[in-house]
This record gives structure tokens, sequence and C-alpha cells, in this order.
């Protein structure tokens, strides 16, 4: 296995080769993340950069937390207090953060591409922490590496992803990463937040929960933006949980042991009841502690070695 | 395995046998016994020979000890010179090896920085009483102030030579060659 990639931008041109290579380091990192003295000498001198520019608690501790393990020295850059206040470009911030000697720059932006535009621009290794409603590859890779662990292998396997589709980068690195791995992907949402060119990318497409539910091995609540009711997208949040809640009783129509999974955080009450959140079938917790090893496996695969830029 | 024109064939299957028998006869006379041992393969090809010391010294004391997997490539001292960076592999150490006397098991002893990077990688995972060293081949060379305990093999050698450690389990062959290294290598 040749690692050749200088950047982790998403899914969509991630070969099923490169994926299978970062699940198995993953699982080699989440035995040190649970070791009782979890660090390693391995990025000793190493610097990661964290410039999030939309609201982040999971994602960028992860992030964080993942670098500190394998010894690297890790600065989060807080947007609001940073010169982005006093009208700095991406581009101009970028290149600060490079001209800092960075080793890898982790990347949330609000902005579908900004991740590439930063990859093609800087020379450190870029990681897309979710820009704008186009990828969330860390989280696709982490859901992906907790359905793996509790299901085996995923070929043939049935994923149900429920909630604000159009706005969701999760939803969109989900369906790539898992058809990949030749799991059937449905995607379910009321019409005006299920985009009808998101049939392109293959996977199955309703409106209709209770009928998409039966057989599935994996559901998946997203997250619902509550502003996105201001916009008229969907009439009321009694109505939103009524039709596309899991609750206890919903999840039986799988007619399985089904997993349940959510990228948090979550919205109790709306798109998921306290009852299936706290149950036994809900692997959130895992998703989060996971979280942290799929990032370990990638800073690792991006910075571990001295050639970081492919030639 | 790395590649090399052949020069001679230091042992065969019996030799390799009649080395790691010993070895395990040493370690348990060193140690009066099996009580605190922690048997460590270090990956590759010390984990089929951990697996054998094992085995003897179960046939011959009637106590199976236990036995771990140690991978070394987060530890190691050349990650960040070396161009593609090895797949790394699980280490997977059954027992607490607190106060215990973990002996580390490996192929070749050459340069001393695969056991510096095990030392360090084993302290992670506790504190053991001891930490001991066995190799089926003591090539020299050491760039390190680090010894073996038990040696299968004392072979002096040259910096162009290659000592190829070939094990059933691995390699579907069981000899240990040495080679001359190809002019082209550097």
């Amino acid at each position: 296995m040749k690692w050749q990639r200088k950047d982790i931008l998403g899914l969509e041109d991630m070969s099923v080769e490169d994926i299978r290579h970062i699940l198995h380091t993953a699982k080699v990192m989440k035995e040190i993340l649970m070791r009782p003295i979890k660090k390693l000498p391995t990025l000793k001198g190493k610097s990661v950069v964290n410039v999030f520019y939309e609201a982040s608690t999971r994602t960028r501790t992860s992030f964080e937390m993942a670098a500190k393990v394998l010894g690297a020295d890790t600065t989060s850059i807080a947007i609001a207090q940073s010169s982005v206040s006093k009208g700095e470009s991406l581009y101009d911030t970028a290149k600060t953060i490079q001209a800092m000697r960075a080793d890898l720059v982790i990347l949330r932006h609000p902005s579908s591409g900004s991740a590439k535009f930063l990859a093609d621009i800087l020379d450190p290794n870029v990681i897309n922490a979710g820009d704008g409603q186009h990828e969330h590859p860390t989280q696709a890779l982490l859901d992906i590496f907790t359905m793996e662990e509790k299901l085996g292998p995923l070929d043939g396997k049935n994923v149900v992803i429920v909630g604000d589709v159009l706005h969701s980068r999760v939803a969109r690195s989900n369906a790539w990463g898992l058809q990949k791995l030749g799991v059937n992907v449905t995607l379910v949402g009321p019409p005006t937040l299920l985009p009808i060119e998101m049939e392109g990318l293959g996977v199955k497409m309703t409106h209709d929960l209770n009928g998409a539910l039966p057989g599935a091995d994996v559901v998946m609540a997203l997250r619902l933006q509550l502003e996105r009711q201001k916009s008229g997208l969907f009439p009321s949040l009694r109505e939103y949980s009524q039709l596309y809640g899991l609750t206890t009783d919903r999840l039986k129509k799988t007619g399985k042991e089904s997993i349940v999974l959510h990228p948090g955080p979550m919205n109790r009450g709306v798109e998921i009841s306290d009852d299936v959140a706290d149950g036994v079938q809900a692997l959130i917790e895992k998703q989060v502690t996971n979280g942290v090893a799929i990032r370990m496996a990638l800073i690792y695969l991006l910075i571990g070695g001295s050639s970081n830029v492919v030639a | 395995m790395e590649v090399g024109t052949f020069k001679s064939k230091i042992l065969d299957a019996d030799g390799i046998r009649r080395a790691i028998t010993r070895i395990a006869h040493e370690i348990v006379e060193k140690n009066k016994g099996t009580n605190k041992l922690v048997l460590v393969g270090i990956r590759r090809r010390g984990v089929p020979l951990a697996e054998r010391i094992q085995q003897y010294i179960e046939e011959f004391e009637g106590v199976k000890v236990p036995l771990g997997i140690l991978d070394i490539t987060l530890y190691r001292d050349d990650l960040s010179t070396i161009d593609i960076h090895p797949v790394v592999h699980e280490t997977d150490i059954p027992v607490s090896i607190e106060g215990k006397t973990v002996v580390l098991i490996d192929d070749v002893l050459y340069t001393g920085r695969t056991a510096r990077a095990a030392l360090d990688a084993t302290m992670d995972l506790g504190r053991p009483e001891r930490i001991q060293l066995a190799v089926l081949v003591d090539r020299g060379h050491r760039e390190l102030p680090i010894r073996a305990d038990y040696v299968g093999k004392n072979l002096p050698t040259s910096r162009r030579e290659i000592v190829a450690v070939r094990l059933q389990e691995v390699d579907a062959e069981e000899d240990v060659l040495l080679l001359e290294r190809d002019d082209d290598m550097k």
C-alpha cells in the first residue's frame, strides 16, 4: 500500500484502497487511544493548526486531541478573535499560517470548495473538517469505522440517512464513502430538504421514513438545523418530528437490531427521541471516540513521513 | 525482503530450531522459572519466534507464558526521513506488564534502533520490572548502547551484507541466509 495523498478533501475522489488503509490505521490508533497513557513520540516537532470559520465542539477538539496523542503541537485559531474580523481573506490567513511553518492545516469553512482552494495554494497538508454543504470526510470515515466495528464488512448492508439532506455535508460524504464499500444507501427527508440532484450519487431517495426502515442495518439521523424553519423549508418542528424523528416505536420497523448514529450535536425530541439517543442501539458516544482514532490515522498518514507532497 | 546475491547459508531449519530451543531454556534459567515472564514478539519475524519460544517453554516447563505482539512503527526514529511510511499494525499485549519481566524477541539485532524503539513502546504500556532482549542473529554494527541477553547466533558481517531470516510462518521457507547487497543499492 503506497499512500500518496497530500490532502484529505472528500470521499468522492478517494479510492476504496485509501479508505481501507485509513480504516486499518484507525484501528491501530484506537488501541493507542484506549491506553492509560495515550501519548506517542511519532509526530514530535510537527505543528497542526486548526482554522475553524464555523462553530464546532467535537470536530475541533477531536482533531486537537488526535494530534496531541501523536505527539504533535496544535494551535487553534478562534476566527471571531482573529484578523478575519478585520477583513483578512482566507487566502491571506492561510498564507500567514504557512509562513509560521505549520505542517498541517485543518479547515472548517462555510463555503463549499474552500478546502480545495486552500490545498491548491498551500505547501502544508490540508484536511477538510467540513466545507459548506460539500463534504465532511472525517465524519463519514468515523461513521463507516463505527458501522464496521459493530457490523463487520459492510458490503450489502442497508444504511438509511434521514433528515436535512440538502444542507448536509455529512450525508454527502457518507453517500460517497458507503457506496464505494458496497452499501445500499437510502436518503430520507421532506421534499424541500432532499435535493433531486443527489440521485446522481446513485442512492435511493424517498420522503417516507416508515417505508425506508424495514431491513435497515444502520439508521443515521442528521441534525436538523433549526434556523431552516425560518426559511420555510418545513412547516413546524412538531410536524417534522412526527414524520422524520427517530423514536423507539419507529426504530422497531427495521425488523432487526439496527444501530443508530448521529453526527451531533443532537436536537433531542426533534430528529431523535431521548430514549433512542440514550438507548442500547445508539452508538453516538462510540462515534466520538472513533472520531479521534480516525483523525489520528489521517494526521499520521499525512504528516508521519517526510514526503508530504507527492512528486 | 531485501534483495541481494546469495553468499552462504548460516542456519538451516534444524539450526534455527536448536538455537530457539536453547534461548527458551536460557530464558527460564536466567529468570529462575517462568513466574513473571511475558514474551513479546516484535513485528514481523519476532512474532513467530516468540510463539515458538512460548511453545518450547510449555513443552519442558508445562507453563504457557503470556505472549504479546509489539508494532514499533510509530516509535521509529527514521519516520521523518523515509519516503513511504510503513503500514502500522496493531500492538496486542493481552496482559499487564506492570512489574513483569518482559522478553522482547526479534529476528536480527543490527544497529539497535529497532530495539530502542521497542523499549520506548514497551515502557509506554506500563512499568515492567525488567526488560530483556532475545534475538536469533546478532550481526554487530550497533549504533546505540544496546546488547541482547539471548543470542541464537553471533554473526560478524560487513555493512554490505544482508542477513535474511526466513521463517515458515511468514516466508514459507526456514533458514538464515547471508546475502551480498546488490551494487545498484546504496
